[in-house]
């Protein structure tokens, strides 16, 4: 329900960069999400597209790279994956103890576009 | 045809409003003023929540309320019935409060003159959690008749909050909640997690947790 104001954010950054760099057209862009987050690939697509229209951006294709949640345990300091959806009580593969610092999987990155 | 080349961003989507958030940190540090982010999904309590703390910190403190509902003053209106002050943030149709729309709130209030104001934030587990509002702490409430499960369906929540609120447990005896394996897959996501079993309704539970938030509240405002 969030991803407008997210997709705002996105575009402001984005022509930010197409006009510091003089782009004539921006063709697709890189970005980097966390498992964590509950965006959806498909709707930010959406909003973009409407967002972005009579801009540099229009037309863009968004290139969402998930990150899995990774949790580095507290007892020997292994870091494991999670499917932080499916998996009811994640415990560490290596000696079994649960709970952890949570070391990635809430990123909301811009990485780097492609531009014309 | 024109080359098509690749431009380094590397830049964070909402830095923007953490950068907000933080400022806002440093001004309530500077007037002395505690902002606690108080966030639910609908009918978990939040409401009848706020108002049995404003109950127990009343003599204590001076404080403020900020109500964000999507279209209605119901909750504004119960609180300011107590004496305290409440504003209403009429959000339409969002489904959050981001740091931006506190800072709007935080304006309508007269900060010099409050110890320790609490956000109600919109009722909905997935969107508050994403945006930062400058809060000093973040509580959440779960509810018993909500369920169990809900830390696996929304973990993003339960990872951001430092407080776990559990409401309504005067209804564990006739639910199936699991309190000890809720319990443990939060202490999962979450291991600095403080959790309070509480009944807003009958009182329970009030006590302890109203403790913890006079002696936050305490060291922060601090001069």
């Amino acid at each position: 329900m969030h991803e407008l104001p997210v997709t705002e954010s996105i575009l402001g950054i984005v022509l930010k960069h197409a006009a510091a760099n003089q782009v004539r057209a921006v063709v697709s862009i890189s970005l980097r999400v966390g498992e964590m987050s509950d965006l959806e690939d498909e709707w930010i697509q959406r909003y973009f597209d409407y967002l972005s229209k009579g801009t540099l951006a229009e037309g863009a294709k968004l290139k969402i790279e998930r990150v899995p949640v990774t949790i580095q345990c507290n007892g020997c300091q292994t870091t494991y994956t999670v499917k932080i959806r499916e998996e009811k009580d994640p415990k560490c593969p290596h000696c079994g103890a649960t709970g952890g610092k949570l070391i990635a999987g809430r990123e909301y990155y811009i990485k780097d576009m492609e531009v014309r | 045809m024109e080359e098509i080349r690749l431009i380094e961003v590397k830049e964070e989507i909402l830095a923007d409003n953490k950068g907000l958030a933080d400022d806002l940190r440093t001004n309530l540090k500077e007037s002395h003023t505690f902002l606690l982010n108080l966030m639910s999904s609908p009918g978990a309590g939040k409401t009848t929540f706020i108002l049995a703390t404003i109950a127990a910190l009343k003599s204590r403190f001076r404080l403020g309320v900020i109500e964000a509902d999507i279209d209605s003053v119901v909750d504004a209106e119960k609180v300011a019935k107590t004496g305290v002050t409440a504003i209403q943030l009429r959000t339409g149709g969002f489904c959050h409060l981001d740091a931006a729309m506190v800072s709007k709130g935080l304006e309508a209030l007269d900060l010099t003159q409050l110890d320790l104001v609490i956000i109600e934030n919109v009722g909905n587990l997935v969107c508050p959690a994403e945006f930062d509002t400058g809060a000093v702490k973040n509580v959440m409430i779960l509810s018993v008749p909500e369920g169990d499960d809900k830390p696996l369906k929304y973990p993003l929540m339960f990872t951001v909050c430092d407080v776990l609120i559990v409401n309504k447990i005067d209804y564990l005896p006739i639910s199936d909640f699991d309190l000890a394996a809720m319990r443990e897959r939060v202490m999962t996501l979450n291991p600095g997690i403080k959790i309070f079993e509480i009944s807003a309704k009958n009182g329970t539970g009030i006590e302890a947790w109203t403790a913890w938030l006079e002696q936050e509240t305490r060291a922060f405002i601090k001069p």
